[in-house]
Parts: C-alpha cells; sequence; structure tokens
C-alpha cells in the first residue's frame, strides 16, 4: 500500500499501464513488468485473466482468452511474479475477476499478493458493499489497497461512500463504455472530469478507459492524478511483440 | 423464524444470489431494484399483466391429466400446459411482465441474450406488440443450429446480433448483452431470460413466472379436491420454468420437489450440463450460485443435445434448493430424454420441447405411488425441435 500512496505523493501525472498476463506468451509477464518500469511508467496493473470478462472489449477479452489458451493461472502468475520485488520497485496492482479470486480462496490469494510484493487489487465485478461487509479486513491484514471504480453514471453520494472506503486512489472510468471501447474525450467527459475535481475526495483519481495516446493522456490528467492506458498497449503488444515497449510508451509521454 | 426458501431482502436465497457487478452496471441494477416491487404492485400494472397473459397469451394454461402417461407408469401425472402458450414456451411470461416494466421506466430500447432462441422470440414478440426497438444477442454457433428461431425474430422486426467470444453460445450471448448494457446505460433495458444474473433479475423472473404455480393451486383444487400436489416436477437449466412451477410452494414442504437437469451424454463424459453435481459455488453473469468452472475459476462450457438447457451455471434460488435438500435434483442422458419425448408424442399426442422431454424422463428413474399426485411443467413445445427429433430417431 505504502508504494502506491508514495507515489501518489509524487508531484507528477503518473501513467499506469494494464497489460494481460500469460499474453502474448505464456512467460512474457516479468520481462514485460520490467521494461515498463524501465520506460518511465509510475504503475502497473497486471490483468489476471478470465474466461468472461463482462467489462472488457474485444481487444481484452482476445487477450484473456489467448493467455488462459497459453496456460496462465493465478497460481502460475504468482509463480512467476515470486522474484519480481528483486528487480521492480513501482506500485504493482493485480486487476481480475472475481470468481478465480474465490476458488484460489480470498484469504490465500491475498496473502500470496502479500508474499510477491502486490500492492493493490482492481476487482470489476466485487461491489463496494460486499468488500465493505465480507473482505476489508482480509485486504487489510495483507496490505493491499482495493481501487473501486466509478463512472459518468455513479452517483455523488456513492461516490462518497467509495471514497470513504478507498485507500489508494479511485479508478475513474471516463465513459459509460467496457474497456476499448471508445476514443477520445468530448464535453461530456470534461463536464464529469471537472465534476468530480470539484468533489475534493481524500483519494487521488485516476483515469481509466478511452486513453490511448499523449492527446488523451494529457486531457485525462488535466483534471486527475494520471490516467490508465489497457487497450491500446495490448494492440501494441499484438502488433510489436514484447521487444519494443518504449516505443509505445514513448508516444504516450512525449 | 420459519425457514424461507424465496429470496431475502439482501436478494440472497441462502448463500446465494446478489449482485456481482461491475460498478458500470451499478445504477441500472439498482434502478431495477429500487421499482419493481413498487411498479409490478401497481394496479395498472397487475391489470395490463394480467390481460395481456390471459388475451394474449392464451392463459391459463390448461392443467391435463395425463392418462395414458399415468397409466404406464401407474401414478397420477397432471401436465401443466405451458407449451400452448403463443410462442410455444412459458418464457413469454417473463417477457411480457419485463415489457410492461421497462415502459413505466422509460426504457426505448431492449436487448436480450437467448441461447435456443425460445427467449429471443418472445422477446422479440413482445418488443413487436409494444413498438420498441429489439435487440437480441445469440452465440454465432447457436445462430447457426437454430436457423427457424433466428427468422422468427427477424421477422419480428428484431436485430439478431452474433456472439463472436469465448464458445459462442448462451453464456457469451450473456457477455455480450451485459456489454451493451455498460455501453448504453441510460435508454436500455436488458430482458433476462431466465432466474439467473445479478438480484433481482432471479426474483423479478421469478415473480412473472409464478402465475404458472398459481394456476396449478386453483385448477389441481377443482380437479383433485386439493391445493398441493405430492410431487412437483421441472427441467432446470437457468431455471425459469421450475421457479414459476415451485413458486407458491416452496415453503410447503408437504409438496416435494424434483429438478431435472440435462446430464448430456453422462455426468462422466465431460459432456454434461448436470450443474449440481458438477458444478461448484462461483460467480457468474453477476450471482454467486453452483457453476461448472476448472480449478482456477474459469467458467466451464457445458453440453446437452438441449440448447436450454446448457447453461454453465444454474440460479440461485435452484442453487440453494439443492444445497438445503430441499429439493431432489435428477439427471437425465440426452438418451433418455429423446426417449422420453418419443414416449409422450406417441402416449399423449404432444411432441414435446427437449428440454421438457429431460423432466419427463423423470418416470424411468423413479417410482412414484399410485395415489400420488404429480404436476409436471411441460415448459415448451417440440416444433422448434423436430431436426433434431427427426435427426436422432432418423424419422
Amino acid at each position: 500500500m505504502n508504494r502506491i500512496n508514495n507515489k501518489l505523493r509524487e508531484h507528477k501525472k503518473l501513467l499506469s499501464i494494464y497489460f494481460t498476463a500469460g499474453y502474448p506468451n505464456l512467460n512474457d509477464t516479468v520481462s514485460i513488468i520490467q521494461e515498463l518500469e524501465h520506460s518511465g511508467i509510475d504503475m502497473i496493473e497486471i490483468g489476471l485473466p478470465f474466461s468472461d470478462p463482462l467489462a472488457d472489449g474485444p481487444t481484452i477479452q482476445d487477450s484473456s482468452t489467448r493467455a488462459l489458451k497459453n496456460g496462465m493461472t493465478s497460481e502460475l502468475l504468482f509463480n512467476q511474479l515470486k522474484d519480481i520485488r528483486e528487480t521492480v520497485s513501482i506500485p504493482l496492482i493485480i486487476m481480475g475477476y472475481f470468481n478465480p479470486m474465490l476458488q484460489y480462496g480470498v484469504e490465500a490469494f491475498c496473502k500470496k499478493c502479500q508474499d510477491v510484493g502486490i500492492d493493490g487489487l482492481i476487482i470489476p465485478d466485487l461491489p463496494v458493499d460486499v468488500y465493505h461487509d465480507q473482505y476489508k479486513s482480509t485486504f487489510e491484514k495483507y496490505g493491499l489497497a482495493n481501487i473501486f471504480l466509478i463512472t459518468p453514471q455513479t452517483s455523488d453520494e456513492r461516490i462518497r461512500f467509495i471514497d470513504s472506503v478507498s485507500d489508494g486512489f479511485i479508478y475513474m472510468v471516463s465513459s459509460a463504455s467496457t474497456t476499448g471501447a471508445k476514443t477520445g474525450f468530448g464535453n461530456e467527459q470534461t463536464d464529469y472530469f471537472e465534476r468530480i475535481a470539484n468533489m475534493k475526495l481524500k483519494n487521488p483519481q485516476i483515469v481509466g478507459f478511452g486513453i490511448s495516446n499523449n492527446e488523451t493522456f494529457k486531457q485525462a490528467t488535466q483534471y486527475a492524478k494520471g490516467a490508465i492506458i489497457g487497450s491500446a498497449f495490448i494492440k501494441h503488444l499484438t502488433k510489436n511483440g514484447t521487444e519494443n515497449v518504449r516505443a509505445f510508451t514513448e508516444l504516450i509521454l512525449k | 423464524m420459519k425457514t424461507t426458501y424465496n429470496v431475502n431482502e439482501k436478494g440472497y436465497y441462502g448463500e446465494f444470489g446478489g449482485a456481482y457487478i461491475p460498478e458500470m452496471l451499478y445504477p441500472n441494477i439498482e434502478e431495477l431494484r429500487q421499482n419493481y416491487l413498487k411498479i409490478t404492485a401497481e394496479p395498472s400494472f397487475r391489470q395490463e399483466f394480467h390481460q395481456l397473459l390471459k388475451d394474449y397469451v392464451g392463459r391459463p394454461s390448461p392443467l391435463y391429466f395425463a392418462k395414458r402417461l399415468s397409466e404406464k407408469y401407474n401414478t397420477k401425472i397432471y401436465l401443466k400446459r405451458e407449451d400452448l402458450n403463443h410462442t410455444g414456451a412459458h418464457k413469454v411470461n417473463n417477457t411480457i411482465g419485463q415489457i410492461l416494466l421497462a415502459q413505466r421506466l422509460g426504457k426505448t430500447r431492449i436487448i436480450a441474450e437467448t441461447g435456443a432462441g425460445q427467449h429471443g422470440v418472445a422477446t422479440a414478440t413482445v418488443c413487436a406488440l409494444m413498438g420498441i426497438e429489439c435487440v437480441v444477442y445469440m452465440g454465432e454457433v447457436d445462430i447457426a443450429r437454430q436457423a427457424p428461431n433466428v427468422a422468427r425474430m427477424k421477422m419480428l422486426g428484431a436485430k439478431v446480433v452474433p456472439a463472436l467470444s469465448g464458445s459462442r453460445t448462451l453464456k457469451d450471448a450473456t457477455n455480450e448483452a451485459m456489454r451493451d448494457w455498460i455501453n448504453n446505460p441510460l435508454d436500455t433495458h436488458y430482458i433476462v431470460g431466465s432466474v439467473v444474473g445479478p438480484h433481482p433479475y432471479p426474483d423479478m423472473v421469478a415473480r412473472f413466472q409464478s402465475v404458472v404455480s398459481e394456476e396449478i393451486k386453483k385448477q389441481l383444487l377443482e380437479k383433485e379436491g386439493t391445493k398441493n400436489p405430492d410431487y412437483l416436477i421441472a427441467c432446470v437449466g437457468g431455471g425459469s420454468n421450475a421457479a414459476g412451477t415451485y413458486y407458491h410452494y416452496l415453503d410447503n414442504t408437504d409438496v416435494n420437489i424434483i429438478a431435472v437437469e440435462a446430464a448430456g451424454k453422462g455426468i462422466d463424459t465431460g459432456e454434461s450440463a448436470a450443474t449440481s453435481v458438477l458444478g461448484k459455488e462461483g460467480i457468474i453473469h453477476g450471482s454467486k450460485t453452483l457453476l461448472m468452472q476448472t480449478g482456477d475459476g474459469q467458467i466451464t462450457e457445458p453440453y446437452s443435445i438441449s440448447a436450454g438447457l446448457d447453461y454453465p451455471g444454474v440460479g440461485p434460488m435452484h442453487a440453494n434448493l439443492y444445497k438445503t435438500g430441499r429439493a431432489e435434483f435428477i439427471s437425465i442422458t440426452d438418451d433418455e430424454a429423446m426417449t422420453a419425448g418419443l414416449e409422450l408424442s406417441q402416449l399423449e399426442g404432444i411432441i414435446p420441447a427437449i428440454e421438457t422431454s429431460h423432466a419427463l424422463a423423470v418416470f424411468e428413474h423413479k417410482k412414484f405411488k399410485p395415489e400420488d399426485i404429480i404436476v409436471l411443467n411441460l415448459s415448451g413445445r417440440g416444433d422448434k425441435d423436430l431436426q433434431n427429433y427427426i435427426d436422432y430417431f432418423k424419422l
């Protein structure tokens, strides 16, 4: 948790990158993480692939299907990450759906996260109220921040509740969409970004969905602490393999 | 407090149910949760719902004493004739209810998922009736094997969108419908076709289908002088016809409940859809329930000859009926079902849907007493399955 909070205290706009573990090749996980850190990324979301990713568009769906075919599992991911903290110091977050964690055992999963040096989790289909009632103490016991999503349709009252149970940042979904569905922001988004900025929440916000280049990164971070790129990076990996990670990040941060 | 097998105020049946949904769907689900009981209790809603069920669907559906079938198995078998409903199955009870709800919520666009196409047809039908735009998601594989129902939906004015992700069947069509809803949260209502999905869907769909057991009570009283049969039998995929059959008897333990699942080629063959036997607790389509999955929590693809039963999960009501032992679960193979379907055709002159044939196969599996009164939900007619029957029996 400290790694996330320390990072959030830095006086800069943060770029977080999502990739699907096990894609394009089963054992790319560690080298992608190392490359991303070397290329100046602030935070990484490691996607734990799921057979039925409800909130994801075709790009992340396809990468998940491929990763599962490659043989990715929760256990294998933890094995791949077991020495990651010897070489990587930026915050690492696992993003995945709840069912694989439930089957692993929520407590066992959290413990493994702590063992390998994971700082937080993003679980889109674990509702904030269920987390609050049943799992908060477990996450805290293993020092894991749980990151919640808000959308343009989330009520102010619910945003305040999410802010109150969050410790880290709030994942601000830029528009009503699945991942990778839209690129670019219109007035609707900037109004929403402003509205949230004016709420003066205790947790900083990082914007995700719809960010794919330098322009959208700048737009998003005009109001928020940082931005997350997922589908655009997966597309880059599909096209260019894992050799040229820096070429992608340079285009965003130029 | 008396045990109840119905839903609690938090949306759970025992430990099953709830709403495990991404935040993007929260406002839609919350809007439904806050309004569905209120709206469906309004006198104008009740009046319109019952009028349509009567004049458009043709309810009440008959409770038919199957004399020759009863003689063969030396017991008393009544068939609840949902196959005689408009569109040929029980599905329309739910789509009528949900379209009226959607209108009252001000929604102008309807989406739905479908496997065999029965729910898709029932949805396209009510959308045509109300003049509302309709988009039905259907797995690419199912589109190929259910061509007549695809044509029916198109003729009714619906747009049929192939689900191209995953295994390209019902589970993926459901994912695609949910993704559509995430992308269109304001004007769209999602008509879920079974007692699955996040709360309040399982309860809402069960309530719309509960007209089935409401009628059984009245009809059985007339015919047998009692409201209570000894056994209720229904097939279970997601479980909406079963939920409707059991609904008003859930807490009446004088009435035994039998739920029939599809064993496919056999429980141990790897080609089965018997969720109660093969499933473990987990989360599918926003609901905590029993589902077929790998040890790593990836959802697996079920198999059944019946496209309406090959769903990897089961509604949370049924997961709880299984876990508590309130219902007896029986698995029926493809072969047993097909044989039972042919038998009903030739004993009673009724060609059942293959889903229903699974329920009918129970009589070869379980011995009943001569004085037992059994009500079996004849959930659908077999027209849509003719090609399957023809291929199977080389007719």
